[in-house]
């Protein structure tokens, strides 16, 4: 397909011929004034405004309490059977009800398959950074966060947010991101709009998201 | 899809169908109306809205005046992170590429995330002749595809069908595709998205290739970023084994930080949401986790040619939010169909005659699908000029055939209008005729007078009072008025 | 103050109630009008139409018109006028010509009625008598390419006798467009005719615009579905006074 990649190249450059030769891209100014975050309110209890407009259920626990939140928290769910990543701290599973279903580590043998994910009853995580803003969770594969598809088969997930990964904003979101790691942005539980514009929480994504704010 | 479009006969002859069709009217109305009100409470939260528009539109300007460099770039980062690029000059050959890679598989399925792209290039009609099943997975995707129909808005492209509609075409149709909707389904809104879920499930869990579009491409990375709602999107770009994505050339962005703007306009003009559901974003392929075959078709099919036209270039700075539809009181009564393409309303207004020329009379009855109003500039979180365009376009169409009749009365009416002393006769010749001018007019005006009745002329113009005014004044007399009495009786505009 | 009016060909040949209600009023309030006898036509049906050559030819003689009356200031009672003057001469002048340099410096003193009343004269209370319930149309240049914003209403609140009604679905085109009304005249009359709708729903006598064309389009439609209901332009209700007043 060189010839096409050549071709298209060749056309874009026709089309901007009446760019000056010299021009850098850097030279095409880009006016930054907007703001950083937009002082909304405290960050925690802007995140949990969001979540709940969002309709996902939100507690906030102090940071030795996650072992009993999540145990209440699936009690409450009726759950028998959980997924986890490899690496997810085994304190929050302390006092939990339900088997936890370890997903191997990367490299580290076979992942659990999607019938298995599609057969437990949730999925307990934690995330990378929390937006409060616009009340979103983003996930990237990194510590206590496991495989994407982990958190995206099962009908119920779990999210433990510590208070120091909890931005105000998306650009502070941004930041503090990598780009190289794959990443999924999550605002509330799956939801559609496509009938009459009425929405309707729960599509192909996990039904319920709940999330666990340790401060 | 688009395939079909081509050939639609002109905007106004499809628009006078939808603006008699009073179902269609009410869906539009509520639908439009509903999302107009969400966006404007989520974008008036952000008291730097005018700033990141202002940033928006230069990152996108910055992107296009240098668009060369910055494909290079994202070829050279995504083949770096793991990904094959192809490109594709137009629709037949990026359709060509992705017919092969699914072969490669030697699957006769695909999953497909909804991508304006694909439909754009008629993919799905493409994969049906080389015996490839493609099945939309977007909730309102899937109510187009199921019911034989084509997208009408670019977020909701089943706008134009209410609740009753949708049961009806899911308990008919969706056998013929897969698992059957539940005996008795209703047509609460929550019920049909739970009758999709199941219907679809299965072929998501089990789906070995996938084909996808994408919001951005990160130039600087090589990472490509979708947006969604319903999880579709994340099913699709996670469990496959091979992800195939058809993006346009004009999706770019320099750089990882410039997300930080679009991450903002994007979903609050589109679904006015302070953010939408899910994001996924992906950089070639990541050992152990989603595709491991992963391909970037970078699309021309005309962008090229739009980006050569100095005033028409800014519309590849769309980021396909749909405010502008969703805005435009043009779009709200005649229907995304009638644009005859699957961008409608003021985008596509300006889109589609640049993307396909202006040769066919559906493009080039598009430039005058408007009434200049504003409303879709004021709201674009780029800043496209659309107005601006459309004058643009219809420059080009009326300098072109089946336009001569205009010309000739655009020339004779300059004529007229450029000189005071003509203008004045005619005006004399008009109030003299005032008493013999018909109820209905003939020829283009017929147009006017169908639905509306048309103004009265008065006895004399304005310059003709003007004229005995500066007389009274001189003599050092009152306003030259009887009171306040119009000359004008019954005059009413 | 000296102002040079701009009468506008629409309001000139079909209107000129509107202009003769813009000298009385102005004279009122003790400025000067002027009105250049070589006027025609800002070049707007053309430029909007496709027609660049020809607005061209019409912004030239627009501005060599204008340029030389000596007058503080501009009056176009037409906010769609006024905004092609200052919006589009600009895009249709070439770069460094005549009328890129005549636009330049006429532009900025180019103004619609409630510019001129509010900005540059400073009154909002121009001493206007109209008994009547009104409701506003705010016209799509007017309110996005001028960005007028309140001052019309600030001038209609100071109306004694007036009842102001709010429109529903105000900031939405009325349809009518220049030639759109005719190239496109179903979508044109079904905007029209939700138009006329919201304005019946008020239960005012009269709709008040700043731009008669657009008031065209909708007393056509009003008339046609005898409405009852009257369009009347905002200079013609603030020259309304309780020793003249304007008929309804």
């Amino acid at each position: 397909m060189t010839g096409s990649r050549e071709k298209v190249l060749a056309r874009v450059r026709a089309a901007l011929s009446d760019v000056p030769r010299g021009e850098a891209a850097e030279d095409v100014a880009v006016p930054r004034g907007y703001r950083r975050a937009h002082g909304q309110g405290p960050a925690l209890d802007l995140l949990v405004d969001r979540l709940e407009d969002y309709r996902a259920l939100v507690r906030r626990v102090p940071a030795s309490g996650v072992g009993e939140a999540v145990a209440e928290a699936l009690r409450r769910r009726g759950a028998v059977r959980v997924a986890a990543p490899a690496d997810a701290p085994q304190e929050w599973f302390a006092s939990c009800p339900a088997e936890v279903v370890r997903d191997a580590p990367l490299g580290g043998g076979p992942p659990l398959g999607v019938a298995e994910l599609d057969a437990v009853d949730g999925v307990v995580t934690g995330c990378s950074v929390a937006v409060a803003e616009t009340g979103t969770i983003v996930l990237d594969t990194g510590e206590h966060q496991g495989r994407r598809a982990l958190t995206l088969v099962p009908d119920y997930h779990l999210c433990v947010v510590r208070a120091r990964q909890v931005v105000d904003s998306v650009p502070e979101a941004v930041a503090r991101l990598s780009p190289s790691l794959p990443q999924t942005w999550i605002s509330g539980p799956s939801a559609t709009s496509d009938i009459e514009l009425q929405r309707v929480e729960g599509v192909h994504g996990p039904r319920t998201l709940e999330v666990l704010i340790a401060e | 899809m688009s395939s079909t479009f081509i050939g639609m006969p002109s905007f106004p002859a499809a628009a006078r169908q939808a603006v008699q069709d009073a179902q269609l009217r009410h869906n539009l109305r509520k639908a439009t109306h509903t999302i107009r009100g969400k966006r404007g409470e989520v974008v008036g939260e952000l008291d730097d809205w005018a700033e990141l528009r202002d940033a928006g539109r230069a990152i996108k300007d910055r992107t296009l005046r240098h668009l060369d460099r910055y494909l290079e770039q994202l070829e050279e980062q995504a083949t770096g992170a793991g990904a094959t690029v192809h490109w594709a000059a137009d629709a037949e050959e990026a359709n060509a590429i992705v017919t092969r890679l699914v072969r490669a598989t030697g699957e006769r399925e695909v999953v497909k995330v909804k991508s304006m792209a694909t439909q754009e290039i008629g993919l799905n009609e493409a994969l049906a002749q080389a015996g490839i099943t493609a099945y939309e997975t977007d909730l309102a995707e899937l109510i187009v595809q199921l019911s034989d129909d084509f997208p009408s808005h670019i977020l909701v492209p089943a706008i134009h069908r209410n609740r009753a509609e949708i049961r009806e075409i899911f308990a008919r149709r969706m056998a013929e595709w897969g698992v059957p909707a539940p005996d008795g389904l209703g047509d609460d809104p929550r019920e049909l998205a739970e009758a999709a879920r199941v219907h679809l499930r299965e072929k998501f869990l089990t789906a070995k290739v996938a084909v996808s579009g994408a919001n951005f491409a990160v130039a600087e990375t090589g990472s490509l970023v979708v947006l969604e709602s319903e999880g579709n999107g994340r099913m699709c770009l996670t469990l496959p084994e091979t992800l195939i994505s058809v993006v346009g050339i004009e999706k770019l962005v320099p750089t990882w930080a410039d997300l930080e703007v679009f991450m903002q306009l994007l979903p609050r003009s589109s679904t006015g949401e302070r953010m939408n559901p899910y994001s996924s974003v992906w950089t070639g392929a990541t050992p152990g986790d989603g595709p491991q075959d992963v391909h970037l078709v970078l699309l021309d099919n005309g962008r090229t040619d739009t980006l050569a036209d100095r005033v028409g270039r800014q519309a590849l700075r769309c980021i396909r939010c749909s405010a502008c539809l969703n805005i435009c009181p043009v779009y709200e009564r005649s229907g995304g169909h009638s644009y005859g393409s699957v961008y409608p309303g003021p985008i596509g207004a300006v889109l589609t005659p640049q993307l396909r020329g202006v040769q066919g009379s559906m493009e080039a009855s598009l430039p005058y699908a408007s009434s200049l109003c504003g409303a879709c500039y004021e709201v674009c979180p780029v800043a496209i000029d659309i107005p601006e365009i459309l004058v643009h376009l219809r420059e080009r169409v009326a300098s072109g055939p089946g336009h001569a009749a205009e010309r000739a009365a655009m020339a004779a009416a300059e004529t007229v209008l450029g000189d005071h002393r003509l203008l004045h006769m005619a005006q004399r010749a008009a109030s003299a005729a005032r008493g013999a001018v018909p109820r209905r007019l003939p020829g283009p005006g017929a147009g006017w007078t169908d639905t509306r009745d048309i103004p009265d002329i008065p006895p004399r113009p304005f310059r003709d009072w003007w004229r005995e005014h500066e007389k009274e004044r001189a003599r050092g007399g009152g306003s030259g008025d009887a009171g306040g009495r119009t000359e004008h009786e019954g005059g009413d505009r | 103050m000296r102002i040079a009016l701009f009468i506008t060909c629409v309001n000139d040949t079909l209107y000129p109630d509107t202009g003769r209600a813009v000298v009385r009023l102005l004279e009122r309030l003790g400025h000067e009008v002027v009105f250049p006898e070589a006027q025609t036509c800002c070049g707007q049906m053309h430029y909007n139409t496709g027609y660049r050559r020809d607005a061209q030819r019409l912004a030239v003689r627009f501005v060599t018109t204008f340029a030389g009356t000596g007058a503080d200031a501009v009056l176009a009672p037409s906010a769609s006028c006024a905004a092609m003057i200052r919006d589009n001469y600009p895009r249709l002048a070439e770069e460094g010509s005549r009328l890129a340099r005549a636009t330049a410096e006429l532009a900025p003193r180019v103004h619609d009625l409630s510019e001129l009343l509010v900005d540059v004269l400073g009154v909002t209370d121009v001493g206007a008598y109209f008994p009547h319930t009104v409701t506003y149309h705010p016209t799509c240049h007017g309110l996005r390419l001028l960005g007028l914003g309140d001052r019309p209403y600030r001038l209609l609140r100071e109306v004694r006798g007036l009842e102001l009604k709010e429109l529903p679905g105000a900031e939405e085109c009325c349809g009518f467009g220049g030639t759109f009304a005719v190239k496109n005249p179903d979508v044109s009359a079904a905007m029209g005719s939700d138009k006329a709708r919201g304005i019946a729903s008020t239960g005012a006598e009269v709709v008040c615009a700043v731009d008669n064309s657009c008031l065209m389009h909708i007393g056509g439609t009003l008339r046609r579905e005898r409405a009852g209901v009257k369009t009347v332009h905002l200079a013609e209700i603030l020259a309304s006074t309780e020793q003249e007043p304007a008929r309804v």
